[in-house]
């Protein structure tokens, strides 16, 4: 274990440098952010000894440099400042609302898995058939819809039309009730405490925007994997395999696709990140309560603490999510050596 | 030219590529002349013709205050185009001049520019942007500049590698021999080498450059209504889609999706014309 905790340790170290570049932008951003915050949140006929005040408490009468030591030093506490929206600490809003994006982000990732990785298999397998020209067309259109269009034709063709899908406003249906919270994952409560009519309801509801995300994620998945099923089919090792006669499902899906997962890995991650930023879009066309629409709504208000702590908060995860794909580089191949 | 007859030569073995092409030519001929050709103010509301389906007269309808889609389709063509090219082309020059001198110089140099280069990939690009034009302020302009930086990583590593490559190679040694400065033999000798990769990696980002812009304009950042664009269009459309106006939205997604389509095939074909006369 100590070898892999020391990677860990490593990898965080080494993501510092560009948490702080991070840190830097999103607190440079923000503060450019037209409109002053103390007048808008001074009320409707502000004094302008309110407005001082004001401007005292949020320490914007303070020069950039002092600002940002202080808010760097709020980082340190895990302080991000509070929403002047919701009169709420940043960090209790973000992560009430983050169990949403999450559930909706990684339903797409599965999703987008499930597709892709098929169709990529497929077409590496048989180079240049119709499946693979299949496989191409559908991966270079999912390439080119911007996920905000998605998002809407599914609305039409299975709430509009079909009548199958409930209206894209949220998690549940309006007089539903939520199941009680353990874990935020609307499906999972529904689970463990038995609601199976709340469970179908949010899975209902979780349907089609995470499927208007696959889709934005199928065509870097789908090309990885066929160029890395390519690669991987053409080597020695699995000459070797055919020669000695293997089943073909074996050497199919438990030497070659195992070798190259490593560059699909990679690639959801990146893939990952695209997501969240995709999210901010799909959550507005779905009304879905996570952080992105969190972020659209405190941006609309120059909400400056709001703002920084979901950049923040997403920039850290990334850097997270890249270390953890390390570790599991580890694990799916074996020729990587952790901390070696 | 060498280049006319590779592509002439490509785009005999490969018909789809070259009907994107063509297609592309014609929409880009369409943001010139286009509001020449059409019979309708994009602008001109008629509130007694409001939420029409698309006829004869109209052939993509009509939206909530009576303004004619197609005519507004055409017309969002030209700002759509200036948009992607304008910020596809600031990336290009900004991130070749980065990547360039990173990776002939080498050393601390380079390893402060892949630090901003890492510092814009650690935020999801979408949310940059969308700060970045947040924190500028509403406008065209500004979408431009957003869109740029964030595609900037892209078109600085592409050339960032490519220069590494090449650094030692002998063309280079013979350059400065024959008594050429650093800079001379950078941007002489060196960069031509990388403009190849460069055309693919600009036909891959512009139709990426195209969504985000979009998708930018959709959230209610940059152009405001009533300017007809892309995704302001789909966005005002979005409403109408649950009580089944349908072509409000439609007709300028689907534009959007046609461009960004014919952009991505073009780019795949144009990699794979590069990666087969690189590899004879």
């Amino acid at each position: 274990m100590a070898p892999l905790l020391w990677t860990i340790l490593r990898r965080l170290v080494l993501g510092l440098p560009t948490l702080f570049g991070v840190v830097v932008v999103s607190f440079s951003l923000t503060r450019l952010l037209p409109g002053d915050p103390a007048v808008y949140f001074a009320g409707a006929a502000p004094t302008p000894e309110a407005i001082a005040d004001l401007r005292r408490t949020l320490l914007l009468d303070r020069p950039l440099p002092q600002q940002f030591a202080a808010y760097l030093g709020d980082l340190l506490h895990g302080d991000l400042g509070r929403s002047l929206v919701t009169g709420q600490p940043v960090l209790q809003d973000l992560s009430t609302r983050f169990p949403a994006t999450l559930e909706l982000t990684l339903t797409a990732i599965a999703l987008a898995l499930l597709i892709a990785i098929p169709l990529g298999v497929a077409g590496a397998m048989r180079k240049r058939s119709g499946i693979d020209h299949i496989a191409r067309m559908v991966s270079t259109t999912a390439l080119s819809m911007p996920s905000f269009f998605t998002g809407l034709l599914l609305v039409f063709v299975f709430y509009y039309l079909l009548g199958v899908a409930p209206a894209p406003l949220g998690r549940l249906a309006p007089m539903g009730f939520p199941p009680p919270e353990h874990t935020g994952f609307m499906i999972v409560d529904a689970i463990l405490s038995r609601d199976w009519a709340a469970c179908r309801d949010a899975a209902a509801h979780l349907v089609l925007p995470a499927l208007a995300l696959a889709i934005a994620a199928v065509g870097p998945l789908t090309r990885v994997t066929r160029s890395a099923m390519l690669a991987v089919l053409s080597s020695d090792f699995i000459r070797a395999a055919r020669a000695y006669d293997l089943p073909r499902w074996k050497l199919v899906y438990a030497y070659a696709l195992r070798n190259a997962m490593l560059p699909v890995l990679t690639t959801a991650g990146v893939v990952f990140s695209f997501l969240i930023s995709a999210n901010v879009v799909v959550e507005k066309v779905f009304s879905w309560p996570g952080i992105g629409s969190y972020a659209l709504e405190a941006l609309v208000a120059s909400d400056y603490a709001a703002v920084q702590g979901f950049v923040l908060a997403v920039a850290t995860l990334y850097v997270l999510i890249n270390i953890a794909i390390d570790i599991l580089y580890g694990i799916v191949d074996v020729r990587v050596r952790l901390g070696g | 030219m060498a280049l006319a007859a590779a592509l002439h030569d490509g785009f005999r073995r490969d018909p789809l590529t070259a009907i994107t092409a063509g297609f592309i030519v014609a929409i880009c001929g369409l943001a010139l002349i286009g509001p020449w050709l059409t019979l309708h103010d994009p602008l001109a509301t008629d509130s007694a013709n409001a939420l029409r389906l698309p006829s004869w007269h109209s052939p993509c309808g009509t939206d909530q205050v009576g303004r004619d889609i197609c005519a507004r389709i055409v017309y969002a063509t030209r700002l759509d185009l200036f948009i992607a090219t304008s910020a596809v082309a600031l990336a290009i020059v900004v991130g070749s001049a980065l990547g360039s001198v990173a990776g002939f110089f080498g050393g601390w140099v380079d390893r402060i520019a892949m630090w901003v280069v890492d510092t814009i990939m650690a935020f999801p690009l979408f949310v940059l942007a969308m700060g970045i034009v947040a924190a500028l302020g509403s406008s065209v302009e500004n979408i431009v500049y957003a869109t740029a930086i964030v595609n900037v990583p892209f078109y600085a590593r592409t050339v960032r590698a490519e220069i590494n490559q090449r650094r030692e190679a002998g063309f280079v040694e013979a350059a400065r021999v024959s008594g050429n400065g650093s800079l001379r033999v950078l941007a002489y000798h060196l960069f031509p080498t990388t403009v190849p990769q460069l055309a693919v990696q600009m036909t891959l980002t512009m139709g990426w450059a195209m969504l985000n812009a979009a998708a930018l304009s959709y959230i209610g950042l940059g152009i405001r209504p009533p300017t007809p664009e892309w995704g302001i269009m789909v966005a005002e459309g979005a409403g109408f889609i649950i009580t089944g106006e349908w072509w409000v939205a439609l007709f300028p997604g689907l534009a959007l999706v046609l461009v960004v389509l014919s952009l991505n095939l073009l780019g795949d074909g144009l990699r794979d014309m590069i990666d087969a006369r690189e590899r004879r």
